[in-house]
């Protein structure tokens, strides 16, 4: 494949789904929980951008619909809600640095190689750019699985759960020209609903345990008195 | 290629690095004076550097008792080494008969070569301070030196060529493309630059504040010609790494043939690039406050993530099947 035989619009594709992973990294090494939001909502808006351009590209005037809910979910609703949820917790300037940073990031970026070896042997598609496509948006849905084994904080762990539905949201997208709009609408509200349980239960285990440090969790209260 | 033996090619080349040296002044008092009017001040005249080079050659020399003769020799060997390196970077046309000199690899490892006798200079006298600013120097040159060279493979990756020219004529042949993998070697170059020069993030030119100096330790004991050489060749480098990303990322307006014409359209093709790319310094070293010593490997670990994804990207997204 040559990329001068792509159109601008094609290229722009490429451009939008390379900083969306570079957004995962992003996301794995911040410390701070207001940023991580705030890189989200980035991560989201890209991939809203991106809905729209293969919505022009294929003709798939549905796909402006995703867009939009896109947009109006990832970029304004959930970061909305989960800046709210930190500054009821308390959290805002809380800063959480991972133990082994330069680790991490060296397994985020074998886990980007790794999904480019898996994604290899599919060769029978039709375009051979979709195919790198889905091998970075498994990537981030890699890195956002990493990213819930690295920290201990649970509002980072729901930050890295939705990075990894924007993972899957960008293979849907990028490979099939998006799914049934149904089934999309369906996700975008579980994604929303899941949202706002989350913030339910962060109150819970604020209230019985009083910390957010999952590593907190495995230990058994009666234990420590 | 440039007919190897033609001597009014070579005299271009001569030409090329004079005015390499001579703009670089230029350069450092942009971005001074466009910092200034951004604090509010009037700043500096362009010419400023012009003038204290000047009172700098002429002053005498003084060198500590307790210094060596290699402590005399390193500022002609970092002017010199820098000078070397910046005549094997294209500035106005693509095929100059250094060319053939124009490999990436040694243009880092001229710049090493400038670093490894700064930093000897430094400990050479035998005060805390040039001891304390060499370490620190190669600390982050350590670290730095990888991402340059992983956004550099990014570059050549694309263009088959470690030649400088060679890539620089790819870059031109392809026209407007729009690579991931070029967006992420210009960010990391970016970076690296911003390290390797010593601007604000990671070292503060215009300061002697003791506890944060980096490149201004390792001169403290230099004065007359040889501080005037140590400041020119940090000037050239500035100006060598400015030319570096403006002319790999953004070569248009290069002249392509050695005639008067597209020479001055480079001319100020160049010279449009760097007054941008020195505006963008000026805003960001406005905008963002000096770091902690030991937050540096965190930056430049930023760096080298950058180079590594764009050399991901290029592979991945670029050559495909």
């Amino acid at each position: 494949m040559n990329l001068a035989q792509l159109g601008l619009l094609e290229q722009s594709i490429f451009v939008l789904v390379a900083l969306a992973l570079f957004l995962s990294f992003v996301l794995l090494s911040q410390a701070r929980l207001t940023t991580m939001i705030h890189v989200f909502a980035w991560q989201g808006f890209l991939l809203a951008l991106l809905t729209a351009i293969v919505a022009a590209l294929g003709d798939n005037p549905h796909l402006y619909i995703s867009a939009l809910l896109t947009f109006l979910l990832k970029v304004l609703l959930i970061p909305a809600m989960l800046h709210r949820l930190i500054r009821r917790l308390e959290l805002e300037r809380h800063q959480e640095r991972l133990q082994k940073q330069a680790l991490v990031m060296m397994a985020g970026a074998a886990l980007v190689i790794f999904s480019y070896w898996v994604v290899l042997p599919i060769t029978h598609m039709e375009l051979a750019h979709i195919r790198n496509v889905v091998s970075l948006s498994l990537a981030i849905v890699q890195l956002g699985m990493l990213l819930m084994v690295a920290r201990r904080q649970v509002v980072a762990q729901v930050i890295g759960f939705m990075s990894m539905e924007n993972g899957l949201f960008l293979a849907a997208v990028a490979a099939t020209a998006g799914m049934p709009l149904v089934v999309e609408l369906g996700i975008a509200f579980d994604v929303l609903v899941a949202a706002v349980l989350f913030g339910v239960f962060f109150f819970h285990i604020r209230d019985s345990i009083d910390t957010l440090d999952v590593d907190q969790l495995t230990r058994l209260s009666e234990e420590e008195r | 290629m440039a007919d190897l033996l033609n001597p009014v090619d070579w005299l271009l080349a001569l030409l090329q690095v004079l005015l390499f040296a001579l703009a670089a002044p230029l350069l450092a008092a942009w971005v001074k004076r466009i910092k200034s009017r951004l604090q509010n001040r009037r700043g500096p005249s362009l010419l400023q550097p012009y003038r204290d080079l000047r009172k700098l050659f002429r002053k005498e020399a003084r060198v500590a008792n307790s210094a060596s003769p290699l402590f005399r020799a390193a500022p002609y060997v970092v002017f010199s080494a820098t000078l070397i390196a910046a005549s094997t970077v294209p500035l106005l046309a693509v095929h100059l008969p250094t060319a053939i000199l124009a490999d990436v690899i040694v243009l880092v490892g001229f710049l090493a070569l400038a670093r490894f006798f700064l930093a000897l200079a430094g400990m050479d006298v035998g005060s805390a301070f040039g001891g304390m600013g060499a370490s620190r120097e190669m600390l982050i040159s350590a670290l730095a030196e990888p991402a340059m060279l992983m956004a550099i493979f990014t570059l050549t990756m694309s263009a088959h060529s470690t030649n400088l020219s060679s890539v620089i004529q790819h870059v031109l042949d392809s026209g407007l493309l729009l690579r991931p993998s070029f967006l992420f070697a210009l960010l990391a170059l970016l970076l690296v630059a911003v390290a390797e020069t010593g601007r604000i993030p990671i070292d503060n030119p215009a300061t002697h504040l003791e506890l944060t100096m980096v490149h201004e330790a390792m001169i403290l004991e230099y004065s007359g010609r040889h501080l005037a050489l140590m400041e020119w060749a940090a000037q050239i480098k500035l100006l060598l790494y400015g030319v570096l990303i403006s002319n790999i990322f953004l070569p248009w307006g290069m002249a392509q043939q050695l005639e008067p014409l597209p020479l001055l359209i480079g001319l100020a093709a160049i010279a449009g690039k760097l007054m941008l790319l020195g505006v963008v310094l000026a805003v960001s070293e406005t905008l963002v406050a000096k770091m902690r010593l030991f937050r540096v490997p965190a930056y430049l670990n930023l760096a080298f993530l950058l180079g590594l994804l764009g050399m991901l990207s290029h592979v991945i997204l670029e050559v495909g099947v």
